[in-house]
């Protein structure tokens, strides 16, 4: 079935379809080219084992030329920072500064090992250890680990740290955490991925933690409570001192989500609000690029009473150094650590963007950055306010959520105004996110968008509020002048074509 | 400043339509004896100035572009042609968000179909996911499939001692908190051994192909002994390796994970790379990650979208496969580059020679007083060489007067293993450097063995 | 605001299955309120036939493009009989979730459960209250 399947697809498209856009790799090129000239054997040929090797291996057959030309075609088929706006809340999509792709490929950083002697990449490691301070600095903590690869990761760690903790008082009783109906689904996910339960609590009517639903699920069975600040729909918490008592009253711990803390640099540190960990998104916050969904890096930073937990190795100072000497860098384990979360250090590479980052803006410059976040967020909101409902009237923080539709609009919907806002050359908002807002649209801008740029997106936004009284069908039909129309997502999941290869016949 | 556009004019303008009077207001709601504290920062940098900081502490790092490389161990120092690195700063690729919005974001997508097709070809696996973090979280998500593959009712996961020691690691930090338990790795357990443990508790076994020290385990008989006990067999794998030697397919592997950046994906001290993972289609639905699908867009032209959606975290929250959000998608890029580039024949040439090169060094090696290669398996690229003295002795010695990065020294993470280094050899590796690598080792056994006499 | 079919020979839960006893069988399946919220269906899982069900537990799920969602037995019993056309045309729940969209037909094992379910009209209520 399979195979019927796979050859229906290369024999390209049915009668009067249209050409795909760009030819799958393996459609193009021909049987013995080879896309790279590597070097003859300068040593004596050994015998290779015949037995053991395959007999075929089913890869594409092209030219440097076609590889090239295939791969920039792809490119163009995309939207990206570097081409258009993109408002695309709780994410952070942020300029990614050019000189920090250059530092990353420095020959010392990436033609370094990760094993070597410890003496011999003593750069890489001050790197590693200054960010780690500047971190901790940042967020009021006591300890960095860099290990996380993303902030899902990070979270992980997190929980899992609260957990070791707990178990390490002989309190492995404690297995609930507690995560607001507005959080990112990651929440709830890692909790379970950690063993540990969910008890979700709703907002009340300004998007805040309902507090009198919090008391009620406070007890000693409470492990911990994660939550974003500001929230997910943009807005502080009004009474984050109240939450955390309530926390730690009951003998739980504070995780923060930090994929907001655009909105938190220089303004308030996590740990002086009483949270107890928390991780950062590198890719959000400090601008390492997205690469079409990853690599990230999510960083997480402890206080004192989980900082001996944290994930490892960790880098610290073995000899401190003099007015003559650098200080000896090395890895070590904290004391009760949770362990490893990946192989070798972490995303090395997006450290090095991330410090080069921090460096260019220094504390004021970090400050700035959320001061601007946080007006082109407000400027916006203030501009579509009165056009596109908003559920919670009050100042935001880096980003803010409205409706994406209308009580005297049948049929108009957020996924209408997402698509259509492509059609004006503007990445789409966060749709449907936070859940508990109908028809969200989540708007984050980033302080790299000038005000005119912040203008151009209202002015769509405003016209397409037009357009869905004046003639919804462009809406419902949009978008018009992307490479594809919209895409059969149901199809998609019914007939799961995820490979575009024969089957091999042992692989059944 | 820096990247902030901002002018005066523009800030006057956009405060008043917010309606307050300065920035500090936009901050009213944080509690004001917490807002805006002192942050102990340096001062901020120009471009000149961050860049000669950077340049400096990269040039504090040994680096193979200037050494002679034999170290391995889970990051190989591969050959990696222009054309990825050129291809990757694109910023249409670089600076896109996951393609969540299928109509702003076909090349993404369509560059991971590509990508999850080569993967199955190399492994001979019916489906790929758009990748993991690395090697080593594969390998953890691998254990999470079996776990609800068998609805948490077996509990048991074998993993054999020649998988690289951190990769084990990261499995037992993954499941701390529910009830797998991870044996057979502590001793030096051979396959027959770890079939012995098979039983109706067995989720999966794992072995790692080629094993950690290089070398090709006969795998024959292994995966029926798993299936007959009911198990999965998962298999760790060098994809270089997967251009020359059967595909874990081949062998009768249900999952296959391992490290990406061998594909075209620079050393960068240990990260980001890529961590890459495929199984059999039926049990597509219960594994983590992202994965791109083939379809339709409203004109019947085909396109591609992220599928099976609802397994993730934002969709299914507590009961999503796994909290994974991102894949490492321009590392999967980059894999997808390379494996296009080299191609049928490129790939197998690579490994080939990978394979000839391994085996005249640890022949050469063999051949010197006081040091022995164990050869009596099948290795590829990598060998276990004892030596007469202590691995971080040698290894000083190497990099001081020789210029060269030796191996792996093994009894970091084996006790069993003193005085044993395991070395890569990759096509990189010139003949002659793997014959001053020889002279290097002679030279300081002649010194050493001298000093000893005295 | 969208009407939903409630076929008055039918009992309904609270998580929108729905049970038609014939004698001492019944088969089992997702109101149409569900199939609706669900939207377009891509992929069922069923049990085998001799599973038995307990009330309350999850022994199917459902999975549309946007969401994933297990179905729970309104009674206990063994499976008798499962509708293996959904294998391949889960939009059939879609197009005719009373009819030829059914789950699974059970040997009911305590006819005394029927009892707590809701009749058409109070689950139509329900229906109403959760817009």
């Amino acid at each position: 079935m399979e195979t019927e399947k796979l050859t229906e697809l290369k024999t390209g498209p049915a009668n009067g379809a249209p050409e795909p856009l760009e030819p799958l790799i393996y459609e193009l090129g021909a049987p013995g080219r080879v896309g790279v000239s590597l070097p003859k054997t300068d040593v004596p040929e050994a015998e290779l084992p015949a037995d053991l090797l395959r007999a075929d291996l089913d890869l594409p057959e092209v030219s440097e030329l076609d590889v090239v030309r295939h791969f920039v075609r792809l490119s163009q088929l995309n939207h990206s920072i570097d081409t258009g706006f993109y408002p695309l809340g709780s994410c952070t999509m942020k300029y990614n500064p050019k000189l920090n792709e250059d530092m990353a490929r420095l020959p010392g950083f990436a033609l370094a090992h990760p094993l070597q002697d410890p003496t011999a990449t003593q750069g890489a490691l001050a790197l590693m250890y200054t960010l780690q301070q500047w971190l901790a600095e940042i967020s009021g903590m006591k300890a960095v680990s860099l290990q996380p690869a993303a902030g899902a990761q990070g979270e992980f760690a997190g929980i899992l740290m609260i957990r070791a903790y707990h178990l390490a008082n002989g309190e492995g009783h404690r297995t609930k955490i507690i995560v607001p109906d507005s959080a990112h689904g990651t929440n709830p996910a890692t909790t379970a991925m950690a063993g540990l339960q969910v008890v979700e609590i709703p907002s009340d009517e300004n998007g805040d933690v309902d507090l009198d639903k919090l008391h009620e699920v406070c007890g000693d069975d409470v492990a911990g409570m994660m939550i974003t600040v500001p929230n997910t729909l943009g807005v502080f918490e009004t009474h984050i001192k109240d939450i955390v008592d309530a926390i730690h009253g009951c003998g739980g711990l504070m995780y923060m989500d930090g994929a907001n803390m655009n909105a938190m640099l220089g303004v308030a540190k996590p740990a002086d609000l009483g949270f107890d960990v928390m991780h950062y998104n590198l890719h959000k916050t400090f601008s390492t690029p997205h690469g079409g969904g990853g690599p990230g890096s999510g960083p997480v930073a402890a206080g004192e009473k989980l900082a001996p937990f944290l994930p490892g190795p960790v880098v610290t100072v073995l000899e401190e150094g003099d007015d003559e000497n650098p200080p000896l860098y090395g890895f070590t384990m904290p004391e009760q650590s949770i362990g490893r979360l990946k192989a070798f250090w972490g995303n090395f590479g997006m450290m090095v963007r991330a410090f080069a980052y921090i460096a260019t803006y220094g504390a004021q410059g970090l400050r700035s950055v959320t001061d601007h976040a946080v007006l082109n967020a407000n400027y916006i909101r203030a501009r579509l306010k009165g056009v596109y409902p908003m559920p919670f009237d009050r100042m935001c923080g880096h980003e803010f959520v409205c409706e994406g539709h209308w009580k005297d609009i049948e049929g108009v919907h957020a996924l209408d105004i997402s698509k259509r806002l492509m059609d004006y050359g503007i990445h789409p908002p966060t749709n449907y996110f936070p859940l508990i807002v109908p028809e969200a649209l989540l708007i984050e801008p980033t302080e790299t968008e000038s005000k005119e740029a912040c203008d151009r997106f209202v002015e769509a936004m405003l016209k397409i509020a037009e357009e869905a009284r004046t003639n919804p069908e462009l809406l419902h039909e949009a978008p018009h002048v992307t490479p594809v129309g919209r895409v059969d997502d149901v199809l998609a999941a019914k007939q799961l074509v995820l490979c575009c290869r024969p089957i091999p016949e042992h692989g059944a | 400043m820096s990247y902030i556009p901002h002018t005066d004019a523009d800030r006057a303008a956009m405060l008043e339509a917010i309606g307050v009077g300065s920035l500090d207001e936009l901050f009213d709601r944080v509690p004001a004896a917490l807002r805006f504290p002192k942050l102990n920062l340096p001062d901020g940098l120009s471009e000149m100035e961050v860049a000669a900081e950077l340049r400096g502490l990269a040039s504090a790092n040994v680096h193979a572009g200037d050494y002679a490389i034999f170290l391995g161990a889970g990051a190989y120092n591969h050959f990696v042609p222009s054309v990825i690195n050129h291809m990757l700063l694109r910023g249409e690729f670089y600076t896109a968000y996951t393609p969540y919005q299928p109509e702003l974001s076909q090349g993404t997508l369509q560059a991971i179909f590509e990508y999850q097709s080569m993967m199955c070809a190399l492994t001979g696996m019916e489906v790929a996911n758009a990748s993991h973090y690395d090697g080593a979280t594969s390998l953890a998500e691998a254990a999470t499939l079996a776990r609800a593959v068998h609805r948490g009712k077996r509990t048991k996961i074998i993993l054999s001692p020649g998988i690289h020691p951190q990769y084990r690691a990261v499995a037992r930090t993954y499941h701390q908190g529910n009830e797998l338990k991870f044996v057979g790795d502590k001793g030096s357990a051979t396959i027959p051994d770890l079939i012995d443990m098979l039983d109706d508790d067995t989720a999966m076994l794992v072995v790692s192909y080629p094993n950690f020290f290089g070398q090709i385990d006969d795998l024959s008989g292994l995966a029926t002994a798993v299936h007959q006990a009911g198990a999965l067999l998962c298999m760790v794998v060098d994809p270089i390796a997967l251009g020359l030697f059967k595909s874990p397919g081949e062998l009768g592997a249900d999952i296959v994970v391992g490290e990406g950046q061998p594909l075209g994906i620079p050393l960068s001290f240990g990260g980001p790379y890529l961590g890459f993972f495929a199984t059999r289609k039926k049990y597509v639905r219960q594994i983590a990650g992202r994965i791109v699908g083939e379809t339709l867009d409203k004109h019947g032209r085909r396109a591609y979208v992220m599928t099976l959606r609802p397994r993730e975290q934002d969709i299914r929250r507590e009961k999503a496969t796994s909290n994974i959000c991102t894949n490492q998608g321009l590392m999967a890029l980059a894999a997808c580059i390379y494996l296009s580039l080299m191609g049928k024949h490129g790939l197998r040439r690579v490994a080939e020679l990978c394979y000839h090169k391994a085996h005249y060094a640890a022949a050469q090696i063999d051949a010197l007083d006081g040091y022995s290669v164990d050869m009596t398996k099948p290795f590829f690229k990598e060998f276990v060489v004892t030596c007469p003295r202590p691995v971080a002795e040698l290894n000083d010695y190497l990099l001081e007067h020789w210029g060269i990065v030796g191996g792996y020294d093994l009894s970091q993470d084996y006790p069993n293993r003193a005085n044993q280094m395991l070395v890569a050899v990759t096509e990189t590796n010139t003949k002659d450097e793997i014959d001053t690598l020889v002279e290097a080792l002679r030279d300081h056994e002649a010194h050493a063995g001298h000093e000893h006499t005295h | 605001m969208a009407e939903w079919k409630t076929p008055e020979d039918l009992k309904y839960t609270e998580n929108d299955e729905w049970i038609r006893v014939e004698g001492d069988t019944a088969k089992i399946g997702l109101t149409d309120y569900a199939q609706d919220h669900l939207s377009d269906l891509v992929f069922v899982e069923l049990p085998d036939v001799g599973e038995v069900l307990t009330k309350g537990e999850a022994f199917a799920s459902v999975e549309s493009v946007k969401a994933a969602s297990d179905v729970y037995a309104p009674a206990s019993g063994e499976v008798i009989a499962v509708n293996s056309k959904l294998d391949d045309a889960p939009e059939t729940i879609n197009s005719d979730p009373y009819g030829e969209g059914w789950f699974v037909e059970i040997k009911l094992s305590n006819k005394a459960e029927l009892n707590d379910l809701m009749d058409a009209a109070a689950y139509a209520k329900h229906c109403a209250a959760r817009e």
